[in-house]
């Protein structure tokens, strides 16, 4: 991997960098480092810092922007024709970049020397059944148009990449030398180090932005370029969901509004199961338990939450499931069909919730300050008549909130509905009969085979962005509720 | 409080005596007592489906710990397996599994013969049932890693069929066989026979932990192996990258951000980055990092740093929290000899926080190391026929599984016998992360300083 070899190269000079910057430092003194103005190290980081940090930088930026250049450069050169027939650009790109790996990995095997493959056309040379001869991946037959962008892509990464080499050795080089000559007695090392660590922290601490940007970057121009496809007034008020798995947009309708009710019914049911043990666990555990059996029941109860989804999906799919059916099936009740249903993974997603409430709660009652129960107390009231009557109602706006915090849970889990809900999106009431949620159609949508041009697969960005802003809106409104409705105790 | 302590109430009840209890008092007392009683079920429900849970993972996870296999010696014919009789290598890889399956059945076949039991199933074909047709593949990789052995009758020990399998751990009972293609009533009566002869044998499974995923049809060769390796890898790069950008992140926030909207921002920012659905994380990273960056699908580069990006709010929150305990007396000490701000936080502060910000690592790690839905999403569910030691070499940037991940592709497959080796992929899961909450467990009371 020739990135790694070049990033071990710009680490070696950078460290060279240090030691002589260091060495040039107390030179610069006779050897005392009594005359420097810093540290000697500050010196040798000093140098090593304006090495590595630019020329890394400018890697990584070369990187992301190559491809992009690249892609630019050779999309002129494409005839129009060559698109007008099946797909559109993107197709033929993703078409170009397989063709160039694969000559790529050809000449690399032995299998084309290194003239066809930059020259060879694809009239002349059967270039497509030498590549497939090469175990190459190649879908179908390799046109002229192709093969001549392919060709172009090729050698332009591996200019692109000799230049990016030389660049980033000459900028680590340069850095390294620029540090070392500032090595002087009289340099403030010590501080332009102390900025340079600062700049990094910053940069560090601008990565939870970064990602807020990127999510709400790629969900939305995916989701635009989705409605551009598909109809967004169907979208939200069709009540049906059936995609069509030819690939043609026509025939598919992708109403959102199926997979929102299950998605609602199947939270409802897990909040139906966790709140009531979770809460009444919680005030057991604050206001009755004992010191030893809080210390026993309360880390037991969050195994519970350390446990991972995946495992709540096969719990779901393969013990609710047949339990279920086995009293509510066709030999019991006959409410149900499969073992795929709203309660099955209802009841394993509140299973998960469980904790989750419960110590939420348990930290919000035992927020509650002992003066009220005391108040309480002193009036004859009983210890039950005290929590429900003044512990609970102080601790309510922070139960609302962490019980919507738990909705916001359920509605975003994955693994639980994807093996224990079903696939078929429905309206249905029953809870026995199988339903789908959001997440549950965004993974089918996105792990098929489809293309990612293709509105199947773009209706998961906009089903992706419907959950963000439902989720996110959950979490606001329930920070909202816990600061609004908080008594101020003192 | 009982009545009779308020005379003064207008329609006080009639006077009783304070030692015995009226009817209100027994009303309340009862009402106190029920409610205690929904605090117990509450936690009894609890701790109860945590056991039913449990209980299920080890129930019907340890049978894939176990394995059947058949002790059978093979006589490597070279009329068939070397036609030439020259030992040429290349001649012999020429002779594909299909060359090696009926002297494996005739090997089979023999041995009930030989040791007279009486069964209908006299034909070589009838042998299929019984054996894995992974096991062809056994006997030609013996036999390409040493040609000599052509012309021999070797001992070997090769995998029964699932169905067998199932039988001997209760997971294929006799009356659904009927309706199975794959396996009669006949082979389960031959297998009854071979046990007690120590023909075929139920054993423990090295190859379970080793070994990689299998196809659909042969559920008794898949391994967790491969999809360690891949999970390793991630969290590598989940160590590299969300440690130091998570502890750099925290100490620029807890000890030199100004308070101004920038940082409230990202404190707001890194707040609800914890609270959105791990799918979502899934969607980023197939736009960005696969969509625009072109990186390669079901890598574990690419998965580590959804995953990193997905544990960098647990890492920061559970850093700024180690960072904040220790007490401003340090930074002032630090300050006072003449140390710069950066100093006193890199020499002093960072270190005395660090058993606080390994735990947090710790079980942030444990979290990515779960969780599922975002790797669908990246395509880690890769099918890998390499088993480990080939499969080590394959770098970053090899398509590659996950342990959750490869749970849940077990758990979608028809055949049940995948339910036993997902439940047991769960057990193997499940001991890293309880091995990994230990060591925060022990590092926390270890090192943990309360000032």
């Amino acid at each position: 991997m020739p990135l790694l070899w070049l990033t071990a190269i710009v680490i070696a000079l950078s460290l060279i960098g240090y030691a002589l910057g260091r060495h040039r430092a107390l030179a610069s003194t006779g050897g005392d480092n009594r005359g420097l103005h810093s540290l000697p190290v500050y010196y040798g980081m000093n140098a090593l810092m304006k090495s590595i940090v630019p020329a890394l930088g400018l890697m990584v930026i070369w990187q992301l922007a190559q491809p992009l250049v690249i892609q630019n450069r050779i999309a002129d050169m494409i005839p129009a024709s060559e698109i007008a027939d099946d797909a559109n650009l993107s197709l033929v790109m993703a078409e170009v970049r397989r063709t160039a790996e694969g000559l790529d990995n050809a000449v690399a095997r032995g299998f084309l020397d290194e003239d066809t493959a930059s020259n060879g056309r694809a009239d002349f040379t059967d270039m497509t059944a030498r590549l497939k001869d090469a175990g190459q991946v190649v879908t179908n037959q390799i046109t002229q148009p192709v093969l001549r962008a392919a060709q172009a892509y090729r050698q332009m990464s591996a200019t692109s990449n000799a230049v990016m080499t030389a660049a980033v050795l000459a900028v680590a080089l340069l850095g390294a030398g620029w540090g070392v000559m500032q090595s002087r007695r009289d340099f403030r090392a010590r501080n332009v180090v102390e900025q340079g660590v600062l700049v990094i922290l910053i940069a560090a601490a601008s990565v939870a932005i970064l990602t807020t940007i990127g999510i709400v970057l790629s969900l939305i121009f995916n989701t635009i370029e989705f409605f551009r496809l598909y109809p967004a007034a169907e979208f939200f008020t069709l009540l049906e969901w059936a995609p069509s798995f030819s690939g043609r947009g026509g025939a598919s309708s992708l109403g959102i509004l199926p997979l929102l009710w299950g998605t609602i019914y199947i939270s409802i049911v897990a909040l139906i199961v966790a709140v009531p043990i979770g809460l009444f666990s919680a005030i057991y555990l604050s206001e009755y338990a004992s010191q030893r059996m809080r210390g026993i029941a309360k880390p037991m109860l969050e195994i519970l939450a350390g446990i991972p989804t995946i495992v709540y999906g096969l719990f779901a799919l393969l013990t609710i499931g047949p339990l279920l059916v086995s009293v509510f099936g066709q030999n019991g009740v006959g409410w149900m069909g499969g073992g795929r249903s709203v309660m099955t993974a209802g009841i394993a997603m509140g299973i998960m919730l469980i904790p989750f409430v419960s110590s939420l709660s348990d930290d919000i009652i035992n927020a509650v300050p002992q003066s009220l129960r005391d108040g309480s107390y002193g009036l004859g009231a009983t210890r039950s008549e005290t929590i429900k009557q003044v512990v609970l109602p102080a601790a309510l706006p922070g139960i609302v909130g962490a019980i919507l915090l738990a909705a916001s849970r359920a509605i975003g889990e994955t693994m639980i509905v994807v093996l224990g809900a079903g696939a078929a999106a429905r309206l249905s009431l029953n809870p026995f009969e199988a339903m789908t949620t959001v997440t549950a159609k965004i993974v089918s949508q996105l792990t098929g085979d489809s293309d990612f041009a293709s509105p199947e697969a773009l209706v998961a960005f906009a089903l992706g962005i419907t959950l963000f802003v439902l989720t996110l809106g959950l979490n606001v409104f329930a920070l909202y509720i816990v600061r609004k409705y908080r008594e101020q105790y003192e | 409080m009982t009545e009779a302590s308020m005379p003064t109430t207008p329609h006080a009840a009639p006077r009783g005596s304070l030692t015995t209890v009226d009817a209100r008092t027994k009303k309340r007392k009862a009402a106190e007592a029920r409610f205690r009683m929904y605090g117990i079920a509450g936690i009894a429900t609890g701790i109860f489906f945590l056991l039913v849970l449990l209980a299920s993972i080890v129930g019907s996870g340890t049978g894939a710990f176990q394995q059947t296999f058949i002790n059978v010696p093979v006589y490597l014919d070279p009329e068939k397996l070397d036609k030439n009789g020259e030992r040429n290598p290349s001649d012999i890889a020429k002779v594909s599994t299909f060359g090696y399956t009926p002297l494996i059945q005739d090997a089979l076949l023999q041995q009930v013969q030989d040791n007279g039991i009486e069964t209908p199933l006299e034909d070589r074909g009838d042998m299929k049932a019984m054996i894995s047709a992974s096991a062809a593949a056994q006997v030609r990789d013996t036999v390409l890693a040493n040609p000599d052995l052509i012309g021999e009758t070797v001992e070997f020990r090769i995998l029964a069929s699932s169905r067998v399998d199932g039988y001997l751990k209760d997971r294929v009972k006799r009356e659904d066989v009927a309706r199975d293609k794959n396996i009669d009533a006949e082979h389960l009566d031959l297998v009854d026979a071979l046990v007690p002869l120590g023909i075929v044998q139920k054993t423990f499974n090295m190859d379970f932990i080793t070994g990689a995923d299998a196809s659909e049809s042969r559920a008794e060769a898949a391994g967790m192996g491969v999809s360690m390796i891949g999970s390793f890898f991630m969290m590598l790069v989940v160590l590299v990258l969300a440690l130091p950008i998570g502890v750099a992140a925290s100490i620029y926030l807890e000890e030199f951000a100004p308070k101004n909207r920038l940082t409230d921002l990202i404190e707001v920012n890194i707040a609800n980055l914890a609270a959105v659905p791990s799918i979502v994380f899934g969607i980023l990273g197939l736009a960005v990092f696969i969509q625009f960056m072109h990186l390669p699908q079901s890598a574990p580069l690419v998965g580590g740093m959804v995953l990193t990006l997905m544990t960098l709010p647990t890492i920061i929150i559970s850093t700024r929290a180690s960072l904040k305990a220790v007490p401003p007396s340090i930074r002032d000490a630090a300050l006072g000899v003449g140390a710069s701000k950066m100093q006193s936080v890199f020499h002093h502060v960072l270190p005395l926080a660090a058993p606080g910000i390994l735990t947090g690592t710790i079980i942030g790690l444990a979290q990515a190391l779960g969780e599922t839905a975002p790797l669908l999403l990246i395509g880690m569910v890769g099918f890998i026929a390499s088993n480990a030691p080939d499969s080590i070499a394959s770098g970053l940037l090899d398509p590659n599984s996950a342990m959750p991940a490869q749970i849940y592709e077990w758990a979608k497959r028809a055949d049940p016998a995948y339910y036993e080796r997902a439940w047991g992929g769960i057990i193997i899961l499940l001991l890293f992360l309880i091995t990994m909450n230990t060591i925060a467990v022990i590092l926390r009371r270890r090192f943990e300083r309360r000032w």
